[in-house]
């Protein structure tokens, strides 16, 4: 019985990239994003009687540079297929789409496997408009059919998936790695990116699927979490009361955060498909699939991978700069330079102190555009780690830089922000003085009242302007204090 | 007036580009005739404008009549369909395009089956085209008023589209010349698709040298088209005088039944005519092509349910009035706009893909199309062509079978197997039978099929054999265009 | 065979509305072709490719080079009911 056992979710994702081609999938139309309606179309990609598609070259690039990156097997042969149903947004009321050869096969994305990825023309916009803007109202419809053939690689994965926040973790990846690719604007909320999600429950640790539901409109990667993170609570509630799961489509509602059940537009989903007889088969060159090859970068996952492995970086560093491959590069150089310090403490420098200088820099400009070169980060580095100067100095100093440039050490100099060693009695004398200034607090140490020490070693360090090592006056007032 | 509409399209080109025939003297001649039109030939005419330009090409000056299922930009083109009444295409078809290049000229749309559906041209929404030879009678189908424009003398030739037989068949029961070329070989853009794996344009003329000039000039590969290529090398004018060396093939499975008498006697007397001019005649096998119609019927029908679908209502052409929600206006102007051999169509083809009957159906006809394309081409390593009738019967009466559908289907019985495997097929005029049910005589049609781009081949056999049967010579005082009297 | 619900389900699939009349008539002659074309059911076909094509060909490709696209005006001026640039249709209803 499903109460007696734990009950775990299973999440499968369907991914629709809109690729970023010059011109639409099956005709010369450029695509667009947020221009006046139907000032985008042409006989071919509004549907006029006679007309007849010609496949995008570039579309087919773009989806074996995907094929590529997500390792999957690429179809030495296949063919489009004529998905048929009515509905407005489909002037020819079949989406020219990929059925049983899709041009991408088995594949895989960090520890999901990707099911297949295949290419398709997209939709037509339709605003509803009348009483209600939802698609139940009553009331008219206006389409727009500039967004109509755009093309789009539909990536479907297995199953692997077991929660909502993993779900929308993996989808982020994606998102990244498709990016990087430059084959899209992967942008959600203007539907270049579209995250659909397949969810079911089973007791945990069997392996049969249970009924799942699809869920649509889920324009961010937070409302992916929110919307998985209900439905999985209301399928777990539902079986857990003994009740079962209908397979439907839900749509995804942001302002509410709640789910709402779709009707099916054609009844029984009868699509019809058959092989798209305007078309012939593609068939990938030696050629093409080296091109696909050769257009790609190293991927987050790969850069991840290298990093935590060979580099010896913390997890989430590695991935910080995995997403910033710009930044990323720049670290590399960085490291390069300074072979005596550790790449985890060069990450460290750029993901932290460099980044934040950068964020407070009315520049705001890239690392690897900023006015502080790899060189010139690696000397600053030397000179913390050579405590020359404090870690304190060195953000002090690496604000200068990020301002105008220049050598740090000269910076030290002018700034005299030199640290001050030990030996030369000047320190044991600040030192002196402050015990004296501060009676009562000398008193608790000497009572034993370490947390006293605190008030004593700050004023050392105004004294000083932080140019003393923390460790060192600690050392002092100690002795001081017999 | 008289001599120029007896003038081949070969014959006027040349006295056009003499400089003995004006391009608008000429043109006039053409749209006074057509004018005349008592046979619902014409769809729309090219309003009078004696004013204009022409290129300057092989059919410089020459007027063409064109079925109303080519897009021509701003005419009227409605595939003979109530839901396409008054639609105006924003563009042109690639074949037009060609034919204006080469230097003729759009003289007016042709009346039509809707949507190319049909054998007799009695499922136009704008009322049946008669028969020039005899108007109690159908001029086939589905090209009907094309073929009747060309041997009503309302045109000098005629553009046509070929699914299942629809050149061919109208031409034989027109007595004229009809050309399906191979699939591929002529651009389909722009031609309102019926069954689009099958579909092909090609020339309706009275002889067979301007059939091939006019596709000479249509043939191709076009960019917009991808299942296009062209004939490799071109066509050129036929000039061969004998049939010595060459094979002629008569399928057994097609020849055996269901042919007239009167068509079977034509037939034969072609086959002598063949081995008089030093042709040899030889039997060959096409075990599947008895199954054609069976596999047409499928495949045909399922395609054209998916091409019809974008009649909707919504970007152009009839929407209906009384539409409420979107189903309503989907289901309503979809049964008001369409005849009921269209419905019949659609209705066959959703069923032949729908769930659950796919393999039965689609599949299965898709495997008889290769066992059909592999028979023509065992009987090709055989033979230089098979030969067949072009049709059953000559010419059948108005709504003599308009109540049995099937047996209109099996009108297509010679002309299917060529289209299912895509090879080029011609039908000339070889003679004149009398109806089974007695009566004046009528064309027969004598068809030729070799293997797939192997055109100029076949036109050069045609060619000859049509001056060996001479039918356009010793006929002549039969045909309509004849005497003077334009209509017949 | 084909029977008047199958039918039924079909024009739905289709988009057509039959009347009765239709329907009946419909049943009988779909059924009558059916019984024709079924012929080729009883034939023994495995392992012979299907054709969807006789041309061969394949890579068939367009550079991705933008061609221009319609007037707006022209895109429209077959519309049945242009509103706002935009081609209106009824909303479906909720079934
Ligand atoms: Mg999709
Ligand atoms: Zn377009």
């Amino acid at each position: 019985m499903a109460e007696a056992r734990e009950l775990e979710a299973v999440i499968g994702l369907e991914i629709h990239v809109q690729l970023a081609t010059k011109t639409k999938m099956f005709c010369g139309c450029e695509l667009s994003f947020g221009d006046e309606p139907n000032v985008h179309t042409c006989p071919v990609c509004l549907a006029h009687p006679g007309v007849l598609p010609v496949v995008n070259e570039q579309a087919i690039q773009y989806a074996l540079q995907i094929a590529a990156a997500l390792g999957c097997e690429v179809a030495p042969r296949s063919i489009f297929h004529r998905k048929n149903y009515f509905y407005p947004d489909s002037p020819k009321a079949y989406q020219i789409s990929q059925y049983d050869i899709p041009i991408a096969g088995a594949g895989k994305l960090g520890d999901v496997r990707i099911h297949r990825a295949h290419l398709e023309e997209d939709a037509a916009k339709m605003i509803h408009v009348g009483e209600s803007g939802r698609i139940h109202g009553s009331g008219a419809s206006l389409v727009d059919f500039n967004r109509g053939g755009t093309p789009l690689v539909e990536i479907v994965t297995e199953p692997d998936l077991r929660g909502a926040a993993e779900a929308a973790q993996w989808a982020r990846l994606l998102r990244e790695t498709v990016r990087q690719l430059g084959v899209s604007d992967v942008n959600m909320e203007e539907g270049s990116l579209r995250v659909d999600a397949n969810v079911s429950v089973r007791p945990a640790g069997s392996e049969e699927l249970g009924t799942k539901t699809e869920l649509k409109n889920m324009n961010s990667f937070r409302f992916l979490q929110r919307g998985v993170e209900a439905e999985i609570e209301r399928q777990v509630a539902l079986v857990g009361a003994g009740g079962t799961v209908e397979q439907e489509t839900l749509h995804f509602d942001p302002a509410s955060g709640s789910l709402t059940s779709l009707r099916s537009k054609e009844e029984a989903h009868d699509y019809r498909y058959f092989p798209e007889p305007d078309l012939v088969a593609i068939v990938p060159t030696e050629q093409m699939l080296r091109e696909a090859r050769e257009a790609l970068p190293e991927l987050p996952a790969a850069r991840i991978e290298r990093y935590v492995g060979e580099l010896g970086l913390a997890e989430d560093v590695a991935a910080t700069l995995a997403a910033d491959p710009e930044t990323a590069a720049y670290f590399e150089q960085v490291d390069a330079v300074a072979e005596a310090i550790e790449s985890r403490v060069v990450a460290n420098w750029v993901t932290g102190e460099l980044a934040a200088a950068l964020r407070h820099s009315e520049e705001g400009v890239s690392a690897a555009d900023s006015k502080v070169e790899p060189g010139t980060l690696a000397a600053l580095m030397a000179l913390v780690g050579e405590k020359t100067i404090s870690h304190g100095s060195g953000k002090k100093v690496l604000a200068v830089l990020v301002a105008e440039g220049g050598d740090p050490a000269a910076i030290v100099e002018r700034e005299g922000l030199a640290q001050m060693a030990g030996e030369d009695g000047e320190l044991e004398a600040i030192v002196a003085a402050a015990i004296a200034a501060d009676p009562e607090a000398a008193e608790q140490i000497r009572a034993g009242n370490g947390k006293a020490i605190g008030a004593i070693v700050g004023a050392v360090m105004r004294e000083t302007k932080g140019r003393a090592d923390g460790g060192e006056v600690n050392r002092l007032i100690k002795q001081q204090l017999g | 007036m008289t001599d120029l509409l007896e003038l081949s399209v070969a014959e006027a080109a040349a006295k056009i580009a003499a400089g003995e025939v004006g391009v608008e003297e000429y043109f006039a001649a053409w749209r006074g005739a057509a004018a005349g039109d008592e046979l619902n030939a014409y769809l729309w005419q090219l309003e009078d404008d004696s004013h204009y330009e022409v290129e300057d090409g092989p059919l410089r000056g020459v007027p063409v009549a064109v079925k109303d299922i080519f897009c021509t930009e701003g005419a009227p083109t409605t595939a003979g369909s109530r839901i396409l009444e008054g639609y105006r295409p924003p563009y042109t078809a690639t074949a037009v395009r060609r034919l204006d290049a080469a230097g003729a000229r759009v003289l007016g749309k042709t009346n039509m089956d809707e949507f190319a559906m049909g054998s007799s041209n009695e499922n136009s929404a704008y009322g049946p085209v008669l028969n020039p030879w005899d108007r109690g009678r159908v001029p086939g189908g589905s090209s009907g008023g094309s073929a009747a424009a060309v041997a009503g003398g309302l045109a000098p030739c005629a553009l046509g589209t070929d699914t299942g037989g629809s050149i061919r068949q109208p031409a034989a029961l027109c007595g004229i010349v009809g050309l399906k070329p191979t699939y591929g070989s002529i651009s389909r853009y722009g031609m309102i698709a019926f069954a689009s794996s099958l579909d092909q344009c090609g020339p309706l003329t009275r002889d067979v040298t301007d059939a091939a000039l006019l596709l000479a000039a249509l043939q191709g590969r076009d960019e917009c088209d991808s299942t296009s290529v062209g004939i490799e090398g071109g066509v050129v004018a036929p000039s061969r005088e004998d049939l010595s060396g060459l094979r002629f093939g008569v399928p057994a499975e097609l020849s055996r039944d269901a042919i007239d008498a009167g068509v079977r006697e034509v037939f034969e007397a072609t086959l002598r005519q063949i081995e008089a001019l030093g042709g040899e005649i030889a039997e060959v096998a096409l075990p599947n092509a008895e199954h054609g119609i069976s596999a047409y019927y499928v495949l045909a029908p399922a395609e054209a349910s998916s091409n019809l679908a974008r009649y909707d209502g919504v970007r152009y052409g009839m929407r209906s009035e009384e539409a409420g929600d979107l189903l309503d206006m989907y289901e309503t102007t979809r049964a008001q706009g369409f005849g009921p051999e269209v419905k019949r169509r659609i209705m066959l083809g959703t069923y032949a893909l729908s769930s659950g009957y796919y393999d039965a159906y689609y599949g299965q006809a898709q495997k008889v199309r290769t066992r059909i394309a592999e028979d023509f081409t065992g009987a090709f390593a055989d033979v230089d062509f098979v030969v067949t009738p072009t049709s059953p019967s000559v010419a059948f009466g108005l709504g003599e079978k308009t109540d049995d559908p099937l047996s209109m289907y099996l009108n297509d019985f010679f002309t299917v197997p060529m289209s299912l495997a895509g090879i080029p097929a011609i039908s000339i005029p070889a003679g004149l039978a009398a109806p089974a049910g007695g009566g004046p005589q009528l064309p027969v049609g004598f068809q030729i099929a070799a293997p797939a781009f192997a055109e100029q081949k076949l036109l050069e056999a045609a060619y000859a054999l049509e001056q060996g049967i001479g039918f356009n010579q010793a006929q002549r005082e039969l045909l309509p265009w004849a005497g003077g009297n334009g209509n017949g | 065979m084909i029977d008047r619900e199958q039918v039924l389900h079909v024009a739905r699939l289709a988009r057509l509305r039959l009347s009765d009349a239709e329907v009946e008539q419909m049943t009988g002659e779909l059924s009558g072709i059916l019984e024709h074309v079924d012929r080729i059911g009883k034939l023994d076909l495995e392992g012979v490719e299907p054709t969807s094509h006789v041309v061969a060909l394949e890579n068939v490709l367009r550079p991705d080079l933008p061609r221009p696209s319609l007037a707006k005006d022209v895109a429209l001026a077959e519309a049945p009911e242009p509103v706002n640039g935009a081609f209106r249709v009824p909303s479906p209803q909720a079934e």
